[in-house]
């Protein structure tokens, strides 16, 4: 078997002395697109801002690709081929989505390049390419995002909740686009609250819930669980 | 029409050389957050690197061009940016001010230490040539003939470099891939080094491309404005009206602004002639236009999350502040009946000194706002107890009350904005008062004038002798001192630490901080003004050259080197900035040639600003803890080597080793005797070691 | 009639809309849990609700007063208290002085002549901080803060708490004995309009629920009918055309 393209050892991360990773560990294999699911607070997007370089954590290791990644800016992991898409709008509101393309060119990729996978992607953003990115909907400026995993061809995409605050049909529009990208054989890590939404394009998944994964397997069987831990399964 | 281009022609000019230094500094705010009062103090220090490259060096003139304009200043920018600008776009805005005051000060400080007025060189005349000095159409007069005016070269080439700066940030900002980095940092750093961009790399070209076009500025005004410390520096202050019209960000605003400041300057100048009232106003244009500009600045958002304790406040119990005030009387008391005259009107300057860093320690230290016209509200003090001519306690108040009114004034349009505006909005208030009120004849001092004043007498009794004079200034220091430490324990100081924390919630909680914002201005500026009264009773003579604007900048600084958060950091620094002049003046032997400390000093306290403004406690806060140091080594060392010992000792020593705070636990009976010989200052400490 | 009333409110960003047509109510001695997906606007509405946020359109009633252009600090004199999802704590003071200053912005200008004293440890001790009481605000842990920033709210002896994620930072008992007293102060007559994650605890002290998602109010019931709502099923677990075996638990 061939070395993860991602993997998370033992991870802890504290907010101050607020322990909010209390020992992750989880593996990506390399080509595989895997969900990972749970409540808010559970610390998902505390795993992504380690994983991407964004946040130093307490203990444990991080490999990409075989490589411990501690320490390494964000900036130098995504020259690398980590392509991060953090929670919220990830544009930049006040540069016109053409210019919000050119900037993804950074991840090695000619922005010549990029523009053109984007726009034959989504035919919208070439018909705004000149309008600010902030003035579009939130699910055009999502397609946007997504643009940047499209194009710049990552070893791995981490997405953070993708789905937050848009309408059930563009996000399924999005996820069509995931499975996509899935298909081109890059390795996915995606977080999500609609379990059921990011199941249907992933081959594994996991719950995480109180700073560790409670729960880890095939889609299916994986939901079950979820459904408990989100709508309390106790009362 | 002839006359309207003569005017306009030279507006034209000084506009675009608004445009360029406006443009640095709205380049540098944007990408940074941090917004650079030294801007125009680099721009001086570069021309005179220009200056010193090409007369005393004798270097080529567009080599030297290349080497400030592309090599010097873009170097400084990467270092300012790299070592002291870093990190301080998301500190208070009080903090990031400081720091850019403490490098405008040393700035200052250094050009008059590496470039001393009176050093005579006879092959390096203190004189920059315009450049493209042309009499080309042969009339005797510089420049070509335009519709009846002359225009001149180097007018041209201002307005000419003011286009190519413009055409260049446009195309940098718009179509490279950093300058839309550029852009982005200041949406989302963040985001952008998910991106794989680098926002540091940004901010240090802007800070570089700042510095550079700060340079330009100060090469191209300088033949125009001459060698001038100040002149030149100040200058570059109405640039800040230029980019505030572009709300600090956008560059065509700012352009359209600088271009339009200078014409109407130029007009006003123009036509002024024959209107008194016109002439009078004149110099203060661009300050007007400046503060009305920030007042037309939209609303700020509160800002939500974020729990950071700023102020680090243990204070004094009342027993102890009483025992040191007494202390601080006795001292004077006894100073006051041995000391020359010389030394009491220094004393008394300090003591002036003092209160209104005390008046700072209440906004500033308590409060998180910045204000850079703490001694114009002084000079407002003054002016008011010179021109009642009431030498009494009524007229002290009155003194007060006009100060403090006048605070409200200047802090009551700007309600609704926070920290940059305010600050900037004082320091238009303090160009105001300079160049305007203190100077005009009715109203002021008269231009270059002073005024007698007579000393106070309370309840009859005459405060004839000076010695008599300086111990009740030191009494009123002492007092209001204690004051600001009451209010510090009360209500109202623990209200204004909480909403220097947290406004929003102090919003939720149902206070109006609008008018507790005003009335804390209101307060300072009085307190400010009780000491302008002061020190005009003390000299007996009073004038506008007291209360110069840039006078209030080393003051601020003083007062955070010191310890802006606490009464004794005050009072030491009101010592310090007595001092100033007194070393000023002296000379020292370095490696055998003779130093003078003029510059020097500026340039100390510039540095210290800027080292010490992000922990507001200031120095004092060593002193407390070395007290508090030796009060446990000696306490131990008593309590080993005396078991005998259980009656108190060392009243008046008590105020050394202060630092505990009230609620603490040193409820010991065992009082240590301190060292002693350490002069006044130590009136009461306040200021722990900040945990957050 | 109700204590507060949203009414219609929208709240755009740019071209982005965060509350879309959102129409709800709170009513005193009850608690309401506006529950929903992360990015669903609750936040937004408590600004808006509290007057940190003007909205684009639609109006907040209080008390039978319109407030939506009322400013922040009145509307809290009128009766509002709300405490915040990203902790607002005066740092540099410390536990009991927190409250302090609350206790004397309720008091005004009676404060300043007349100090507050003994009342501020029982609200610490009804919250159950009140062994924290001289530490420094911002050297306490997360859940400790939002304690202390309720009982800095219940110092104004509100009518209304809006209660933004009380719970998180919160471990389970210190959650049970949080629910409690949220029980015990709707039972004093307050009205409680609370955002919150915590599924247990919504489930356990809400009367009503109102289910956010994107913008708009999806659902309104008690806990019951909410948990059984496949709108809010789909709304928490997502959308999908994929075939599960099993419904969650209803």
């Amino acid at each position: 078997m061939s070395v993860p393209i991602l993997e998370v050892c033992d991870l802890t991360a504290a907010y101050g002395r607020i322990e909010v990773l209390r020992g992750v560990n989880l593996s990506v294999p390399k080509g595989a697109v895997m969900a990972l699911l749970g409540p808010n607070g559970a610390g998902k997007s505390t795993l992504v801002q380690c994983i991407a370089g964004q946040k130093e954590h307490t203990g444990g290791d991080i490999h990409l690709a075989g490589v411990n990644v501690h320490r390494a800016a964000p900036e130098d992991l995504a020259r690398i081929g980590l392509c991060t898409v953090p929670e919220g709008r990830s544009v930049f509101p006040n540069l016109t989505v053409e210019e919000n393309l050119q900037l993804m060119s950074y991840a090695g990729v000619p922005a010549a390049a990029v523009l053109e996978t984007a726009f034959s992607y989504f035919p919208r953003l070439l018909e705004r390419r000149k309008q600010l990115a902030g003035t579009m909907s939130g699910g055009e400026q999502q397609m946007l995002a997504m643009s940047r995993a499209l194009a710049s061809d990552p070893a791995l995409l981490l997405l953070d909740e993708l789905s937050m605050g848009l309408a059930p049909l563009i996000v399924e529009e999005l996820y069509d686009t995931v499975a996509q990208i899935a298909e081109s054989g890059v390795s996915i890590l995606c977080i999500e609250q609609f379990a059921r939404t990011a199941l249907r394009v992933s081959d594994y998944a996991a719950v995480m819930s109180g700073g560790r994964i409670v729960a880890s397997g095939e889609p299916a069987e994986v939901l079950e669980t979820m459904s408990d831990v989100i709508l309390g399964g106790a009362a | 029409m002839d006359t309207f281009i003569a005017f306009l022609i030279p507006g034209l000019f000084t506009g675009a050389a608004y445009a360029i230094a406006a443009s640095g500094l709205v380049l540098t705010y944007t990408t940074t957050r941090v917004f650079n009062i030294a801007h125009g103090a680099f721009g001086m220090v570069l021309s005179f690197v220009f200056w010193d490259l090409t007369i005393r060096q004798g270097l080529n003139v567009v080599l030297s061009l290349f080497l400030v304009l592309f090599v010097i200043a873009p170097l400084i920018g990467f270092i300012m940016q790299r070592l002291i600008t870093r990190g301080l776009g998301n500190a208070p805005v009080g903090v990031s001010l400081v720091v850019t005051v403490g490098m405008f000060v040393g700035l200052i400080g250094f050009a008059q230490q590496y470039w001393p007025e009176d050093r005579i060189e006879p092959e390096a005349p203190r004189f920059v040539p315009p450049f493209w000095l042309t009499f080309a159409d042969g009339d005797g007069v510089p420049g070509w003939q335009v519709a009846g005016t002359s225009i001149t070269g180097l007018q041209l080439i201002t307005i000419l470099s003011s286009i190519v700066v413009a055409v260049g940030l446009y195309l940098l900002l718009n179509k490279t891939r950093i300058g839309t980095a550029m852009r982005a940092s200041v949406d989302n750093p963040e985001l952008l080094r998910l991106f794989g961009g680098k926002p540091d790399n940004a901010a240090a070209l802007a800070w570089m491309i700042g510095m550079s076009l700060a340079a330009l500025t100060g090469i191209l005004l300088v033949s125009v404005v001459g060698l001038d410390y100040f002149g030149l520096t100040l200058l570059v202050v109405n640039a800040y009206a230029a980019a505030m019209v572009g709300r600090l960000k956008s560059l065509p605003m700012t352009f359209a602004g600088a271009m339009g400041i200078g014409v109407f300057e130029s007009l006003a100048i123009g036509y002024s002639t024959d209107s008194p009232l016109l002439s009078t106003v004149r110099p203060a244009i661009v300050p007007i236009f400046l503060f009305a500009v920030i007042v037309l600045a939209p609303q700020a958002q509160l800002r939500i999350g974020q729990v950071k304790g700023m102020v680090s406040a243990p204070v004094p119990s009342i027993p102890r502040m009483g025992i040191a005030g007494a202390a601080t009387l006795l001292v004077a008391a006894l100073f006051v009946t041995t000391a020359s005259d010389v030394r009491l009107l220094q004393l008394g300057t300090a003591a002036t000194y003092a209160i209104v860093m005390l008046s700072l320690v209440l906004l500033t230290g308590y409060g998180g706002h910045v204000s850079l016209a703490q001694l114009s509200f002084a000079g407002v003090g003054a002016l008011t107890y010179a021109k009642l001519d009431e030498p009494n306690l009524s007229g002290l108040v009155m003194a007060t009350l006009v100060a403090a009114g006048v605070g409200a004034l200047v802090a009551l349009p700007v309600l609704r904005l926070t920290g940059l505006y305010l600050a900037l909005a004082t320091l238009a208030f303090a160009v105001i008062m300079e160049k305007v009120v203190f100077k005009s004849p009715d109203l002021g001092f008269g231009s270059g004038g002073a005024v007698e004043v007579e000393r106070l007498s309370i309840l009859g009794y005459r405060f004839e002798s000076t010695g008599a004079y300086v111990f009740l200034m030191v009494a009123f220091m002492v007092a209001i001192g204690m004051g600001v430490l009451v209010v510090r324990r009360g209500v109202v100081g623990r209200m204004l630490i909480a909403m220097r924390d947290s406004p929003a919630a102090c919003g939720t909680l149902g206070l109006d901080m609008r008018w507790f914002r005003v009335g804390l201005f209101a307060s300072s500026a009085g307190i400010a003004g009780l000491a302008g009264a002061l020190v005009a009773g003390l000299r007996r003579l009073t004038g506008e050259a007291d209360f110069i604007f840039f006078n209030s900048l080393p003051l601020l600084l003083l007062a955070v080197v010191f310890g802006i958060t606490s009464v004794t950091g005050a009072v030491l620094g009101g010592v310090g900035l007595m001092l100033l002049p007194v070393l000023q003046a002296e000379t020292v032997n370095v490696l055998g040639s003779d130093v003078k400390l003029g510059g020097l000093m500026f340039m100390v306290i510039g540095i210290g600003a800027v080292l010490a403004a992000r922990d507001p406690n200031g120095l004092s806060n060593y002193l407390f803890r070395f007290g508090r140091f030796l009060e446990r080594r000696l306490r131990a060392r008593i309590v080993a080597g005396l078991p005998q010992l259980t009656t108190p000792d060392g009243l008046a020593a008590d105020g050394l080793t202060d630092g505990r705070t009230d609620g603490g636990a040193d409820e010991t009976a065992v009082h240590e005797p301190a060292p002693t010989g350490v002069p006044l200052g130590k009136v009461v400490s306040d200021g722990a070691p900040a945990r957050g | 009639m109700p204590l507060l009333e949203v009414d219609d409110v929208v709240v755009q960003f740019g071209g982005v809309t965060a509350v879309n047509h959102a129409s709800f109510e709170a009513e005193a001695g009850r608690i309401t849990g506006l529950i929903g997906p992360n990015g669903a606007g609750k936040t937004t509405c408590f600004n808006v609700i509290s007057g940190l946020q003007r909205p684009t359109k639609g109006a907040v009633r209080f008390n039978g007063r319109t407030v939506t252009r009322t400013p922040v600090h009145r509307r809290s004199r009128q009766g509002m208290g709300r405490t915040f999802q990203r902790l607002e704590a005066f740092g540099s003071l410390s536990v009991r002085d927190n409250v302090r200053v609350a206790l004397d912005i309720h008091r005004g200008f009676r404060g300043i002549i007349k100090p507050s004293a003994s009342d501020i440890d029982g609200l610490l001790e009804r919250v159950g901080i009140r062994s924290y009481a001289d530490d420094r605000a911002d050297a306490i842990p997360t859940g400790t803060a939002r304690l202390l920033e309720l009982a800095r709210c219940l110092a104004g002896a509100p009518k209304l708490l809006l209660l933004d994620e009380p719970s998180s930072g919160l471990d389970e008992t210190e959650t049970d004995d949080f629910g409690d007293l949220l029980e015990d102060l709707a039972a004093e007559g307050m009205g409680i309009l609370m955002v919150e994650h915590d599924m247990d605890l919504v489930m356990n002290v809400c009367d009503t629920i109102r289910v956010l998602d994107f913008g708009e109010v999806i659902a309104v019931g008690d806990p019951s009918m909410i948990r059984s709502d496949p709108k809010v099923q789909k709304a928490y677990l997502g959308y999908s055309d994929v075939d599960v075996d099993k419904e969650p638990v209803a």
